[in-house]
């Protein structure tokens, strides 16, 4: 019994369920928000079968069928089957950014810490840490497919039945099964955490796009996509389980194949070669700002992309927003504005307020790197031999600066690549750039925030964060929930003028900058003064 | 030549006094042992003699400069190697190496570096994540060595090196001494420090409550003896700065306090000595002695 590879599953199983159980807990529930608030806003905003007919028509365009998805049932498009087209896809793909991160951290994460080490040290089977894992992720898809299922039914919305909503939540369940079967895979074939989530999220990419080449025209495409495949479950509207049991199967494919290699497989190590490293730095490395430049390299390039991608997705609405605007009532309140001829400017506008708060994300991040650099103890090295500390806080200020500069510049320039063409008013690149630019001001704003809480206090340099959530609120929603002005105008993106609608005003500008500059002073020197990693 | 100067530094955290009036000197060509339990404010003081912490007050001078406000132009003539070596796991040890050594602002001596990289037997090729403890630390340890400075500070450098590479180290750290730098060596592997260094500190609590040389502490603890005699000796006890008998007829251990050695011998000398042997003192016993004093270790760092 004792030798049995599964001895003690069920007692592992316990032990990750207790330590994830939070993690779990938060994830689960928020699909379930999410879900049920869209679906009780559908309801809520188109009353009758004109205007959900009109919202199809919007949604017939290959853009949009690129996005989010193939439109099923858009001749009758109820509201289950516009919660199917609209959401469906989006909440599988976290579903799945779920799966793949509770993976890696429970295989790999744990043999790269040793923790997996001294679990194999106690009388425990070979593979129980393995499927005591997979128990876990197989509970917890189920039960948010069961959560899900559940809570959608009891809305009672007529379109909405019960047989469509445990598809709904199945779809969402084994989507998540099977990617979390593509990382239990990698996480044998690489041979660390970071490839393993690497290659992991790779797939996720290419599913996404894969499906989003074959939804926009030839529609065979998708069905080699994952996410393709479980959308053609065609939820609400036809009600096919075939998409399902299909992906299931495939996912017991791949778990089998996944343990064979971890039977197989040494601790600590993968079974695709890893490369032979640098001899020598390069001269650029050796500088603090190449260092601190090539330790953000790979999240500074995805942002690149991710900025590009919004930017050209927003940009695919732009032809046709008359159509688009008369059937959304959402967007049509937080404009809050009538004239069909002012509409788009407005529209713009408000595109490029969001678009510089996503970019600010990056940009603080940037920054909050100098504290888990100092929290992991590695701003010690640098620290400890002849760098100043201005000079280090000066090299990711550096680069926060240039992160700004860049991520504005790439979102303009994937809005302009497939918005400029179909855009109804008469503009050209430059005043897009310059409505975009102009945010700049607002984004020093928040780098300056971030270096004065590196320097006075960075126990709490996560306010940054809250204030960026702050101003997303106040803006992206002020409109629409009516929040008073004064607090609109705690944050720095309320005072820029908004382009091409507003005139150019110069004042706000500098004082922002200033105030921009003055922040960021005050924050190197409290930095020359404090202790570090105390 | 004095190198570096400690007076009466104090540092707090809060309520929380981690030392308190800490002096140290460390001259030219010198290694100064630093020596202490765990919690009893090593790292702290090497995080103050770095400039990573201000002193509350007292003085710190290295090179004869304030460790605080002069620490960029300090640290151009210093090695430091940490207690806990963290890396970055996608950089490769090699790149780490020759950041570490860029960063002191001066060019790199690639002879030095590649011949410490093949005396520690070191692969710098993988990425920093696959390094186990000892090879993190070899890292930093090839950095340091690479780089001649005139002051090395090392936070118990070794505690990760199988003994051959901690001989490789200990050669390392003679051949800087040769070169006329000093060493501050902190560390826990008291047979180390009895070899490597001149002068050693004792910290305990945040004070330094020992300094002097290896001799001069000596003299503070005890010896252990081994006597045959011909006739049974007796009346052992009676004198002060005896422990730890242990009598099976006429063979008896014990220790002697070294300044009442003289008293004792002659004693023993009148049963007529037969074989004698005597250990020693270790700093072991010293540093064991100076703990059971009060018995606890000190409050956390």
């Amino acid at each position: 019994m004792v030798n049995r590879t599964s001895y003690q599953t069920v007692f592992l199983f316990r032990f990750f369920l207790k330590r994830e159980r939070v993690k779990l807990l938060i994830w689960i529930l928020s699909f379930l928000i999410m879900t049920l608030s869209v679906a009780i806003a559908f309801t809520g905003l188109y009353q009758n079968e004109q205007e959900r007919a009109a919202m199809a028509e919007t949604m017939q365009n290959p853009a949009m069928a690129a996005l989010v998805g193939q439109g099923y049932g858009l001749d009758n498009y109820t509201d289950g089957a516009m919660l199917a087209h609209q959401m469906l896809l989006m909440t599988a793909v976290v579903v799945a950014i779920m799966n793949i991160i509770l993976v890696v951290n429970l295989t790999r994460g744990d043999e790269e810490e040793g923790m997996l080490e001294m679990i194999r040290a106690l009388p425990i089977g070979r593979l129980a840490p393995t499927h005591a894992v997979v128990l876990v992720i197989g509970c917890t898809n189920i039960a948010l497919a069961g959560v899900i299922a559940a809570g959608l039914s009891l809305l009672n919305i007529a379109s909405i039945d019960v047989l469509g909503s445990l598809l709904y939540g199945s779809v969402l369940g084994a989507t998540g099964l099977f990617f979390a079967s593509v990382t239990l895979l990698f996480a044998q074939l690489a041979n660390n955490t970071r490839a393993s989530l690497m290659l992991s999220f790779i797939v996720l990419g290419i599913a996404y796009f894969v499906r989003a080449i074959g939804d926009a025209g030839n529609n065979t495409i998708s069905w080699f996509s994952p996410l393709g495949l479980v959308l053609g479950a065609e939820v609400f509207v036809n009600n096919y389980w075939w998409p399902i049991l299909f992906t299931l199967f495939l996912s017991g494919c791949l778990y089998a194949v996944a343990l064979y290699l971890n039977f197989t497989r040494d601790m600590g190590v993968g079974f695709l070669p890893s490369r032979i490293g640098k001899q020598h730095a390069s001269r650029w490395l050796q500088s603090p700002l190449g260092l601190a430049l090539r330790l953000q390299r790979l999240p500074l390039i995805c942002w690149v992309i991710g900025m590009f991608v919004i930017g050209a997705s927003y940009g695919s609405v732009l032809g046709d927003l008359d159509t688009f605007f008369q059937q959304n009532e959402v967007l049509k309140q937080m404009l809050a504005s009538d004239q069909d001829e002012a509409i788009t400017e407005q529209f713009l506008s408000m595109l490029m307020v969001i678009m510089a708060i996503i970019a600010t994300v990056p940009v603080v991040m940037t920054l909050m790197k100098v504290k888990s650099e100092e929290k992991k103890q590695r701003i010690e090295h640098l620290l400890a031999r002849a760098v100043s500390r201005t000079k280090l806080l000066g090299s990711y200020v550096v680069i926060a600066f240039g992160t700004s500069v860049v991520m504005l510049l790439v979102a303009v320039s994937g809005l302009a690549s497939t918005g400029l063409a179909v855009l109804a008013i008469d503009t050209t690149f430059a005043t897009l750039v310059q409505a975009m630019l102009v945010y700049l001001p607002a984004l020093w704003v928040m780098i300056g925030l971030s270096v004065l809480l590196v320097g006075v206090a960075p126990k709490v340099t996560a306010l940054s964060w809250f204030y960026i959530l702050f101003t997303f609120v106040v803006v992206y929603l002020g409109q629409l929930l009516d929040f008073p002005t004064w607090m609109a105008s705690l944050s720095p993106f309320a005072h820029i003028p908004e382009l091409p609608m507003e005139m150019l005003r110069y004042k706000p500008l500098i004082v922002l900058t200033m105030l921009a500059v003055g922040l960021t002073f005050i924050g190197f020197l409290t930095m020359n003064k404090r202790d570090v990693n105390r | 030549m004095t190198i570096m100067k400690v007076s009466n530094l104090r540092k707090d955290f809060g309520a929380f006094t981690a030392l308190d009036g800490v002096d140290i000197e460390v001259k030219q060509g010198e290694v100064y042992g630093f020596i202490g339990p765990n919690g009893a404010g090593k790292s702290t003081t090497i995080r103050i003699l770095l400039g990573l912490l201000q002193a509350t007050s007292g003085e710190v001078k290295i090179f004869g400069k304030n460790a605080w406000t002069d620490a960029v132009a300090i640290h151009k003539r210093l090695a430091y190697v940490p207690g806990d070596v963290n890396l970055w796991p996608n950089l490769t040890g090699g790149e780490v190496i020759d950041i570490f050594l860029r960063m002191r602002g001066k060019t790199i001596d690639r002879e030095k570096r590649d011949a410490l990289i093949k005396k520690f037997d070191f692969d710098p090729t993988k990425k920093c994540r696959t390094y186990s403890k000892g090879n993190r630390q070899k890292v930093a340890l090839i950095a340091a060595f690479a780089a001649d400075a005139d002051l090395y500070i090392l936070d118990e450098p070794t505690s990760g090196l199988d003994p051959l590479m901690e001989r490789v180290f200990q050669s390392c750290v003679e051949e800087a001494k040769q070169a006329g730098a000093s060493i501050f060596l902190s560390s826990h592997i008291l047979s180390e420090v009895e070899q490597l260094c001149d002068r050693v500190g004792i910290i305990r609590q945040g004070k330094i409550i020992e300094t002097g040389t290896l001799a001069e502490l000596r003299y503070l603890t005890s010896t252990q003896l081994m006597v045959e005699t011909k006739q049974l000796l007796t009346n052992l006890a009676t004198y002060p700065g005896i422990h730890d008998i242990d009598q099976e007829g006429n063979v008896s251990r014990f220790k002697v306090d070294s300044d009442q050695l003289d008293a004792v011998m002659q004693h023993v000398s009148s049963f007529g000595i037969t074989k004698l042997e005597s250990m020693p003192p270790t700093l072991e016993d010293l540093f064991i002695r100076h703990y059971e004093k009060t018995g606890d270790d000190g409050g956390e760092r």
